[in-house]
């Protein structure tokens, strides 16, 4: 007995070292970069996100984390400002991602790249907030990342504007509303029918934007169901549903995996309505073992196109396939341009490497609103950022075409 | 009457599934007296072998399987071994947080070997069809009333090798020597081993058989619904417990009658009432069905004599 008190006692006061020095002197902190990273220079800008690295969404974490690595090292090769990054998982859970954002926080994190999904997001974009610490967001779009947007039922803002909180991925209700646009301008359907995910906050996000702006268009909406995370097998009701009740056009505001399910077994049954979907649908084309044939016609709103010809994307799209033997997604596109945009705000308001996470926040956020902050990426030219957090970027309609995507306009 | 009738078949079709992964648990516990939370992903090592086997090697479906098959039976008799059998007069409670911990392990092993992107399964159990055009269709089920009602092959399959296990199960425990041995051992492990029954390798044996029919369960399960990712056999792993604990966990027809029951209502529950609440009531009536009959529908009624 006595000897476990020891050891605790042991253990408790290891810890409170590791914490003190973690915190407070500059040359503790060069030590853990010199742990974490070899490529990182003296000096260097610390840069921490959290992602899904292991789980059911770890397709998200690890090809934002990936994305983010080759943005890395491709600016710590031009010598210039030097970057050290870090990602911590969070397993798509909110509790673990915060445990996560408070490791970074003790490494001494300078800036933030958010969590890559929206509920873990919800938890660190508070957090950070509180230490202000800026935050640039690959992938979390959900308008609670941001805070102060009106909830589309209640007219109420639910959480208040987060200063320090910026997206690179369009918000929710963009993708909604933009859906809604885009099927009534081109006339894609008259009766329309969605299925979407309950229990998932971008899901719903999308639906409800999807659903007021539907009724101000005047689309025909014959048939709502849903999904949650814990019956996503069977889909046959829903899918009867929709073709029972004549829908020629069926939205689909979810992510690949169950989108993939669902036009499997509306296959099955012989259904062919046109099928929308959203940014998250982007991935399916590079499912294993996938039927292409299944989503010939699949219309989808997303910002990055593997098949680009341009010379940016082709460039990151060979140099990932050639790191990790895959094609990069939206997510990996979306976190390489987080890490150039930091680069060109840091670079453009001239704050030194070495200045606080606060004082470097103050600078980024002058940085991100200032009209003159444009920033071109993989998922789009003439980027720029307002006060709101949100970016200012237009979701693409693509069509798939014999198994790639073609742009609708 | 014609959306019934297709509401039905989809519920069978979904039961079958949880019927078959529930005659595994229900083997387990019937013998072992422990609930085998990892079972759900043997299910899921099994599709992966499968997977692989038929996709990337290019092996017959049947290899695919007998080989997934022996897989499963090693992998199920190698965590007997390492995790279960120390712990043989551990408090169930230990035995059950190590089965949960089993069942993390696998999970994440899996996704470290073959990463959590989805792979779809391959479709095998479809019929090819040569058109008088020289062109061909393929078949994944048989429509009738006009195309409007269809059945997967897939469900028929399912369907059969279910009822054909429940039968080999049933003949296997009453009229063989081994059978007999698994019998006594479900009934008193002590007296078992006093009439000269070893019963670590009995217990070893139950692993075996339920592993194997975890890799059948497998192929199954993504035969009918093909997305295939680490955590594949959880959730219906955890239906499939609910549907032998309806069935009446320990009995072998109760597993197929909870497993196929548990699909009908949950697929009904989403037609007719809510496909928001359908999970609500798949487990409202379990409660129920607890409340009234406490041993589940088909369950024995143990007297403890004292």
């Amino acid at each position: 007995m006595k000897k476990v008190i020891c050891m605790g006692l042991a253990l408790a006061m290891a810890f409170s070292m590791v914490a003190c020095g973690g915190s407070s002197s500059s040359a503790a902190s060069s030590e853990a970069s010199d742990a974490s990273s070899s490529t990182a220079a003296e000096g260097a800008v610390k840069i921490g996100g959290t992602g899904p690295l292991t789980g059911g969404a770890a397709i998200y974490g690890n090809a934002a984390k990936r994305g983010a690595e080759i943005a890395v090292e491709e600016i710590n090769a031009l010598g210039g400002l030097q970057f050290d990054l870090k990602y911590e998982d969070d397993t798509h859970d909110a509790e673990k991602a915060v445990n996560a954002y408070n490791t970074l926080k003790d490494w001494g994190m300078q800036v933030f790249l958010g969590s890559v999904t929206s509920t873990p997001c919800v938890a660190t974009s508070a957090e950070s907030n509180g230490d202000h610490i800026f935050l640039l967001t690959p992938s979390a779009s959900s308008t609670d990342v941001l805070g102060g947007v009106a909830n589309p039922l209640t007219g109420t803002i639910d959480v208040p504007r987060k200063d320090n909180a910026f997206q690179m991925c369009f918000m929710d209700p963009n993708q909604g509303t933009a859906s809604a646009q885009y099927i009534s301008e081109k006339n894609l359907g008259t009766k329309i029918a969605i299925i979407y995910k309950n229990d998932d906050v971008y899901s719903t996000g999308i639906y409800n934007s999807f659903m007021n702006k539907a009724q101000e268009l005047g689309l025909d909406v014959v048939s709502t169901t849903t999904f949650t995370s814990d019956s996503q097998t069977d889909f046959s009701v829903q899918i009867n549903d929709a073709k029972n009740s004549g829908a020629d056009l069926l939205f689909l505001p979810m992510y690949y995996d169950a989108a993939s399910l669902i036009l499997t077994q509306a296959n099955n049954i012989g259904y062919a309505p046109k099928f929308f979907g959203v940014d998250g649908m982007d991935g399916i084309l590079t499912l294993a073992g996938f039927d292409k044939s299944l989503a010939e016609g699949v219309i989808l709103l997303t910002p990055f196109n593997t098949d680009a010809q341009d010379e940016k994307t082709k460039s990151f799209v060979s140099k990932y396939n050639e790191k990790y033997g895959e094609a990069p997604n939206q997510f990996a596109a979306d976190a390489y341009d987080c890490v150039y945009a930091i680069y060109q705000a840091l670079t453009e308001s001239g704050v030194a490497s070495d200045a606080s996470a606060s004082d470097m926040c103050d600078a980024l956020i002058a940085q991100f609103t200032s009209p003159n902050f444009v920033f071109d990426g993989l998922t789009g030219e003439g980027m720029t950022w307002s006060e709101s957090g949100e970016v200012t970027k237009s979701p693409k309609g693509m069509v798939i075409e014999n198994g790639a995507y073609v742009g609708m306009d | 009457m014609l959306t019934f009738l297709n509401h039905l078949i989809n519920g069978i079709s979904l039961g079958s599934v949880y019927a078959i992964i529930a005659l595994g648990y229900t083997m387990v516990y019937g013998i072992a007296k422990m609930l085998n939370f990892a079972h759900g992903d043997i299910i899921m090592v099994g599709a992966y072998i499968c997977f692989f086997a038929v996709s990337t090697f290019g092996l017959p479906p049947i290899v695919g399987v007998l080989l997934a098959m022996v897989v499963c039976t090693v992998l199920g008799m190698v965590i007997e071994r390492l995790a279960y059998k120390p712990l043989r007069s551990a408090p169930s409670l230990a035995v059950l947080i190590t089965a949960i911990g089993v069942s993390y392990f696998l999970q994440n092993a899996a996704q470290l070997l073959w990463t959590s992107n989805p792979k779809i399964f391959p479709s095998f159990l479809v019929v090819t069809q040569q058109n008088a055009d020289g062109t061909q269709t393929v078949k994944s089920g048989i429509q009738f009333a006009g195309g409007q009602l269809s059945v997967s092959y897939a469900t028929l399959i399912t369907i059969a090798v279910c009822v054909v296990i429940m039968l080999v199960l049933t003949w296997f425990t009453e009229h063989t020597k081994m059978g007999q041995a698994i019998q006594a051992c479900s009934e008193d492990k002590g007296a078992a081993q006093l009439m000269g029954i070893n019963v670590n390798t009995t217990i070893s044996l139950t692993f075996a058989i339920g592993s194997a029919l975890a890799a059948i369960a497998g192929v199954l399960l993504c035969s009918a619904y093909p997305t295939l990712v680490p955590t594949t056999g959880s959730m219906p792993g955890i239906k499939a417990f609910t549907a032998a604990v309806f069935g009446g966990i320990g009995s072998i027809p109760g597993a197929l009658l909870g497993g196929i029951l548990l699909g009908v209502i949950e697929i009904f529950a989403k037609a007719y009432i809510s496909t928001q609440l359908s999970d609500a009531i798949v487990f409202a009536v379990l409660i129920v069905v607890l409340l009234v009959r406490p041993t589940g529908l088909l369950g024995k009624q143990i007297r403890e004599k004292v």
